[in-house]
């Protein structure tokens, strides 16, 4: 693997070829924010979070730094007033689901996030994948996935495997930044395999 | 049918059709696209079977279905050649008369061809039609002369000669120098170079390479793809096979729609009879190249038209796009090097390798090169397919191929590219056509649908519609898309209620900024377009649906009144009779008079007015006028004058 030389934040870091902007800026202290990502875990992309902007060659645009591998020469800024704002209204998007979360507490007063400008929804799950991801790549027993599509997609527990895997296991539990995976363990637990 | 092993075999059997077959001989094609089956042209297909039996020329006279032919406002569509007439609408009881007055006398049935809608002014021979003359069918021409089943058909029309040029007179290099050449740039959306496209997937390590027809076109109103594909699988086929020859890909697939049942069965027997022949599978026309391919049904989700969603919904794993890089030249299906283009894009490739790089793109603008076939429906007198030359102005298309606006109402905005697609107002109209040009505008090419609006859309409820459109085809995965959709479409229907504040533009603003910048895919970064677009050209109409709580267009449910005026009530009673709420107070020789505190505002009043008196209007950001005192309602009848 040949060594990739790229500019972070002014930062001349060297990376290795195959690496993430993300894995390079944290070899070199440089901190982005995440919300999907997890170092067991093939990066997903979906949080959109970890924003920043990558110009090769001049030509600047934004990229999720979790997915975007390095390349030579590339300068990368992981603060502007374009970033900040977009992981600002990221952030507000969330909240109207989970505005209790400690994850995105945090980054609400780093990026001046308001929890209050987006109508609140039902589900407090934000869709980072984590638990599905985990349980689908680490434990390999697939026993929580994904259900629907859009808008309407959720979490839900196949009861056949979780009644046979969960209880011995729950090692998707802390990964969650809203509890709302323990809520849904909860209720498929009281609906498909109650306790006696 | 033996195998045919050489291309002089392949052209000794075409010599043979073709020989068989008398120009002169009077021939009935019946297009049996979608929209025609719609409007029944299986029945007149029995009708002219039976007839044709009826009157003794079963032998004399060919019968052929075929594809779409384009004029969809005007099925089922026939046209009877060698003379090239064209009946238009035709119906089961026009048949016995078409057959023994045209085909037997020569004689041309008069109410059956196009007529001028303003002139009046007939037109029987079908290449002087409006719609078809400022047309350049080179890829969906094809489509009127042969039947989408028959190789037969095909071959007379020079079907399998790319394929013999690509697989024996060119290099694989050489067929890709000849696409990218040719200016070829993808006809599903985005507008890469094809060319280089194939380049980046034969210099990729990796093997097997795999070659994908993208079939899934879901964009409301859009049936370019569903047309090609169910009038000229062939043609298809051809293209994707000299595209694999190219890349140096041995296997293929087709992703089609589980909607497009004719396309899957056209499809399948397209590739059934070419492999019967040899120009499918194993050593195709004894050329040594192998190359066989699958169809694969899609269930039909918008987001698999995006082709890394397609190629995981082809692993047979949920339809959500992955990040790119890696592209899937690099890593696509099973993480091999894989090509995937749209259904007109293959199409056209017989075509350049026919006519030469050269031909190709002497038609077009600087960076939009050869034709685009783009679906013209909604407010437009002409619905239908239409295949135009790039550059050609959006007027042209609109007004000398569209036929215009119905009912003699104004031009407002064309709809381009689709659901992310832009709204692109009046004072563009000259705009040409092209790919650049387009996404300069705001909107884009996309896949080449095209929805003409008139003066009584309203844009914001359009751009209404359309994100929630999105919204609901979004697969979910990325927050800008999921999330920000889901709040744009919040904040689009409350402005379209009347319940608007100042301070949604700025909100809109940088939802649209976050999902553009931020999203996974090109559903997500286009997806705000019908916002931006509509917001650009139609700003007036966000100001006075916010601040006056009034839409111009008078479309808008809850913004709009109706009231009867009482100087042109005539006190017919329709309105009375129809209104469901019984929200209207009248009787004989009464002004009529809607409660408001009744009215639903459904409209059925203003339907059934006579246009003659057109008393009911729609009133909006102002108040409904008083109604008028009691012993005024009576109706004193004006004394003819004279």
């Amino acid at each position: 693997m040949s060594d990739i030389r790229l500019q972070i934040d002014g930062k001349e870091v060297t990376a290795k070829e195959g690496m993430t902007v993300l894995q390079a800026a944290q070899s070199a202290g440089i901190s982005i924010p995440t919300l999907c990502y997890h170092e067991d875990l093939a990066p997903y992309g979906g949080c959109r979070i970890c924003v920043v902007e990558a110009a090769v060659n001049g030509v600047k645009k934004l990229v999720a730094s979790c997915v975007q591998p390095v390349a030579e020469n590339m300068v990368v800024r992981t603060r502007s007033e374009k970033i900040d704002r977009i992981r600002k209204t990221l952030l507000e998007l969330l909240m109207a689901h989970a505005p209790d979360s400690p994850e995105l507490h945090d980054l609400e007063q780093e990026y001046g996030a308001d929890r209050g400008r987006f109508e609140k929804d039902a589900s407090f799950c934000i869709h980072c994948g984590l638990c599905v991801r985990y349980c689908a790549e680490v434990v390999k027993k697939n026993a929580v996935g994904f259900i629907d599509r859009g808008i309407r997609k959720e979490i839900s527990f196949i009861p056949e495997i979780a009644a046979k895997e969960c209880d011995d296991c729950k090692l998707c539990f802390p990964l969650c930044p809203t509890s709302y995976l323990q809520a849904a363990y909860v209720l498929v637990e009281s609906l498909a395999f109650p306790r006696e | 049918m033996p195998r045919i092993n050489s291309p002089v075999e392949l052209e000794a059997f075409r010599q043979e059709i073709v020989s068989k077959r008398d120009p002169n001989k009077p021939c009935i094609t019946l297009c049996s696209g979608t929209a025609c089956h719609a409007t029944g042209s299986k029945e007149v297909a029995l009708a002219i079977e039976q007839e044709l039996e009826n009157q003794g020329l079963t032998n004399k006279v060919g019968f052929r279905r075929t594809g779409c032919h384009g004029f969809c406002e005007k099925g089922p569509i026939v046209v009877i050649d060698p003379e090239e007439i064209c009946y238009l609408q035709v119906t089961p009881e026009d048949v016995p008369e078409i057959i023994s007055s045209t085909i037997k006398e020569h004689q041309v049935i008069d109410r059956l061809v196009y007529a001028d809608p303003t002139t009046g002014e007939k037109t029987a021979h079908e290449p002087d039609i409006p719609f078809y003359k400022h047309q350049q069918r080179m890829v969906f021409g094809a489509n009127r002369r042969i039947a989408p089943q028959s190789i037969e058909d095909y071959l007379a029309n020079d079907g399998g000669k790319a394929l013999i040029k690509a697989l024996f007179e060119l290099t694989p290099d050489q067929v890709i120098t000849e696409v990218k050449d040719a200016g070829l740039r993808g006809r599903g959306g985005a507008g890469f170079p094809s060319g280089v496209k194939w380049e980046f997937a034969r210099k990729s390590p990796g093997e097997p390479k795999y070659v994908v027809v993208n079939c899934d076109e879901g964009d409301p109103g859009a049936y370019m793809d569903r047309s090609l594909m169910e009038g000229n699988p062939f043609g298809v086929l051809e293209g994707l096979v000299i595209g694999a020859y190219a890349i140096g890909s041995h296997e293929g697939y087709f992703y089609v729609r589980q909607e497009y049942p004719l396309a899957l069965e056209n499809l399948s027997i397209a590739i059934e009879r070419a492999e019967e022949h040899g120009l499918l599978g194993k050593d195709i026309l004894g050329s040594g190249f192998d190359f066989d391919v699958k169809v694969h049904r899609g269930a039909g989700a918008f987001v698999c038209g995006e082709e890394t969603a397609l190629l995981k919904s082809l692993e047979g794993k949920a339809g959500e796009p992955r990040p790119r890089p890696p592209y899937p030249a690099v890593k696509g299906l099973w993480d091999k090097p894989t090509n995937i283009n749209n259904v007109e894009t293959w199409a056209n490739v017989p075509l350049i390798i026919n006519k030469g790089a050269q031909a190709f793109a002497s038609i077009g603008t600087e960076g939009s090169k050869g034709t685009k076939i783009f679906s013209l429906v909604g407010k437009i007198n002409n619905t239908g397919l239409v295949e135009v030359p790039m550059g050609i102005s959006l007027r042209d298309v609109i007004f000398e191929i569209g036929g215009g606006i119905p009912n003699g109402k104004k031009f407002k905005a064309v709809q381009t590219g689709g659901p992310s697609g832009g709204c692109i107002p009046e004072e563009l109209l000259d705009l040409k056509v092209g790919f650049d040009e387009l996404t300069k505008a705001g909107s884009m090419m996309g896949s080449g649908g095209m929805i003409i609006m008139d003066e009584d859309t309203c844009m914001v409820d359009v751009a209404r519609y359309f994100i929630n459109f999105l919204t609901d085809e979004s697969c979910g995965k990325c927050v800008p898309c999921r999330e920000g959709l889901r709040q744009m479409h919040k904040i689009l229907t409350r402005i379209t209620e009347g319940k608007g504040k100042a301070s949604d533009i700025a909100t809109l603003e940088s939802l649209a900024e976050t999902a553009v910048e931020a999203s996974l895919c090109a559903l997500g970064s286009t997806a705000a377009n019908p916002f931006l677009s509509t917001f650009r050209y139609f700003k007036d109409e966000y100001t006075a649906h916010i601040e006056d709580k009034r839409c111009p267009a008078l479309a808008c449910k809850q913004l709009i009144s109706y009231y009867i005026d009482p100087a042109k009530c005539t006190g017919c009673g329709l309105c009375l009779k129809n209104c469901p709420d019984e929200a209207i107070d009248g009787g004989k020789q009464k002004i009529h008079i809607i409660d408001q505190e009744k009215c639903t505002n459904c409209g059925t009043c203003f339907d059934v007015c006579p246009a003659k008196f057109s008393s009911v209007i729609k009133i909006s950001g102002e108040p409904v006028p008083a109604p008028i005192p009691e012993d005024k309602r009576t109706i004193v009848r004006k004394k003819k004058s004279k």
